[in-house]
């Protein structure tokens, strides 16, 4: 008899060291306890509205609806949330989950910097030590945060094993949690990870579907036709589809990093190219050698450049109720420039994703039909690279 | 009876750990061979894993050196028949969960069997997920060997209960590597284990000096150095394996 558990079809579970475990069982009783508890909940809400900038705006798209002539596209602003991302929304709630179970420090990982952003923020405001791991590599695409988390008071660790990105950085947060647990809580930044991570931090971030549902319904009075956000571990993308996974009539579209193209190596779409494995505490899709080694993954987003996809994005798949689909840089770049133009809202480059696949299926569907795109973040940190990109040298 | 039993009735076990294909598989051979001559009472084989999270810096580079090699897991299959012509001591797998799991299961577990591996350790397997693999394991006749680290406490009795071949008790918290002390408490980790099971336990992490060793396993059943090996292979690179083998027997006299 298996006693696993946080299992989503056949995926998640708790690959991790015994090291780990008694703290993993004691976050899981720690948020049972306090996710439906009326106290928690209330300091939760004034702080996403007071603090975070929430409800987060649905924009209609007008101009870039007019210019792709089909469906009716609206923006979830969530760019517009407080330190610019949806990471905020997980962190909060993480943050105040820690301290009522007495931890003095978060460590936490990141790849475009959001997330560390969002976690230095939320360790500043409620006065607790903070360290973030980085990899190398990104600490020199995405600068300006670095600066920012050093600003709010956090220690950066650039890691420089593996391939110094994401992964690597998950690693290092990982090897640092088996060091020194008693007073430090990891505050994980997607839907990834051993359980309960992968349910906390998808329940913290439905406040995005839950908004969404909301305010369309205000706007239009029904449901969407679509709803598209971009995939790394994806929990921007699972925020946005939570609460429509019942509603059979809405598409779930997920947009993964092909790099450049899922029949080259340089890329980080790990539902078209992965395949079943076990890996930082979970068992799901991830870029992997037939020998299990698991693949040096590549995409212009270090948001999205991870080799593995959270489990229950990988059920949805396995299910069939959401689909994921790969988007190049070319083209995450060329919606990236596009949306700034267009609407002038600059958008993260890993949300440029989502909006490259919208321009793309927009104009095949008719314009009675609606989509929702998600702006996860915005695009200020990606200027420079960008830049680069495009053959020009900015200083930052 | 699995044959690991028998590493730990010569007086307390020595067992080193080394990463397969570090810095090739001729030197592996080489060196394992060395330690079985000076002492080794049973051999870690280190499947190289390309992002070891239970690792610190030295055996995450023993893994990168091996991996960038061009060492598989087939071609380590092959060196444990090589071994296998000549050496009689019990050899475990350490490897990581996916290693075993992208290989197939069935596939990766049957050839252990074949080739005479004795046990699998796999440090990002708790309890609660060995259902992975154990079903596997016990129709085949490997140990799955479960850990027990400092952090266990309420879980240790019911790890214990269920054990197969021996017992790994992590010394410290965070990851291997090299410590100059071990503050836990080890001799009441092995009492709740004693309660439990008549399954023998061997200390790992941090443990590199004679004296370490000596402490160690004076509480228990064995000591387990990797780090301290790996150093020994880093330094000596293809020349290592007589280094490695005065090594062992420094430990394994101490002990």
């Amino acid at each position: 008899m298996s006693s696993s558990r946080g299992r989503f079809g056949i995926h998640g579970g708790q690959y991790i060291p015994e090291t780990l475990m008694n703290a993993v069982i004691e976050l899981e009783a720690a948020y049972n306890r306090y996710k439906d508890d009326p106290d928690f909940n209330r300091e939760l809400n004034a702080l996403l509205n007071d603090y975070a900038g929430r409800p987060s705006r649905l924009y209609y798209a007008e101009k870039m609806t007019r210019d792709l002539g089909g469906a009716k596209i609206y923006l979830k602003r969530e760019d517009l949330n407080h330190t610019g991302a949806h990471k905020i929304n997980n962190v909060l709630g993480q943050a105040l989950l820690a301290k009522r179970m007495g931890k003095t420090r978060l460590i936490a990982e990141t790849g475009a910097g959001q997330h560390g952003v969002a976690t230095a923020t939320a360790a500043a405001l409620m006065g607790m030590e903070c360290v973030v791991f980085m990899g190398e590599e990104d600490t020199k695409r995405q600068a300006l945060n670095v600066y920012r988390m050093k600003l709010l008071g956090s220690e950066v660790i650039p890691v420089k094993t593996g391939t110094a990105t994401l992964k690597d950085a998950v690693s290092e947060a990982m090897r640092e949690w088996t060091r020194r647990i008693s007073d430090t809580h990891y505050c994980l930044g997607s839907v990834m990870g051993p359980h309960p991570f992968p349910t906390i931090v998808r329940d913290f971030q439905a406040v995005i579907s839950r908004e969404i549902k909301e305010q369309l319904f205000e706007k239009e009075g029904r449901l969407p036709d679509a709803v598209i956000a971009c995939v790394g571990g994806g929990s921007n993308a699972i925020g946005s589809f939570y609460h429509f996974i019942g509603d059979e009539s809405v598409a779930l579209i997920g947009c993964e990093a092909a790099g450049r193209g899922i029949d080259t190596f340089e890329t980080a779409a790990t539902v078209n190219t992965g395949r079943l494995g076990i890996f930082h505490g979970m068992k799901s899709y991830f870029c992997q050698d037939e020998f299990g080694q698991i693949a040096p993954v590549y995409s212009i987003s270090a948001g999205l450049d991870y080799p593995g996809i959270g489990p229950e994005h990988a059920h949805l798949h396995d299910i069939g109720r959401a689909q994921y689909v790969p988007i190049t840089d070319d083209e995450a770049v060329e919606a990236f420039e596009y949306l700034a133009k267009t609407e002038g809202i600059i958008p993260a480059i890993e949300s440029a994703h989502a909006v490259a696949y919208a321009k793309k299926i927009a104009p095949n569907m008719g314009k009675d039909k609606i989509i929702v795109v998600t702006l996860s973040g915005r695009g200020d940190k990606d200027c420079a690279a960008i830049a680069r990109y495009r053959g020009e040298d900015i200083n930052e | 009876m699995n044959r690991i039993r028998s590493a730990f009735e010569n007086g307390k076990a020595f067992i080193p750990f080394i990463t397969c294909g570090d810095p090739d598989l001729e030197t592996t051979a080489k060196t394992v061979r060395e330690a079985v001559k000076n002492g080794a009472d049973l051999i870690e084989l280190g499947i190289p894993f390309s992002d070891p999270t239970a690792e610190g810096p030295v055996i995450q580079g023993a893994n990168i050196r091996a991996l960038a090699g061009g060492v598989t897991t087939d071609k380590i299959f092959d060196l444990v028949r090589d071994l296998r012509a000549d050496v009689k001591i019990p050899l475990v797998f350490m490897t990581y969960a996916n290693v075993v799991f992208s290989y197939g299961s069935e596939r990766f577990i049957s050839t252990c069997r074949e080739i005479g591996i004795d046990g699998l350790i796999l440090p990002d397997l708790p309890f609660e997920e060995r259902d992975e693999f154990l079903p596997t394991c016990r129709k085949y006749g490997i140990a799955l060997i479960p850990l027990i680290a400092p952090t266990s406490e309420n879980r240790i009795a019911m790890i214990a209960k269920e054990a197969e071949g021996f017992i790994y008790v992590v010394s410290s918290l965070g990851v291997t590597g090299m410590r100059s002390e071990i503050k836990t408490d080890i001799g009441a980790i092995v009492k709740v284990i004693r309660e439990n099971t008549d399954i023998p336990c061997a200390v790992g992490f941090g443990i590199s000096t004679p004296e370490q060793a000596a402490k160690m396993s004076a509480l228990s059943d064995g000591a387990i150095v990797g780090s301290a090996i790996i150093k020994i292979l880093e330094k000596y690179g293809k020349d290592a394996a007589p280094y490695v083998g005065e090594y062992v027997r420094s430990m394994k006299e101490a002990m």
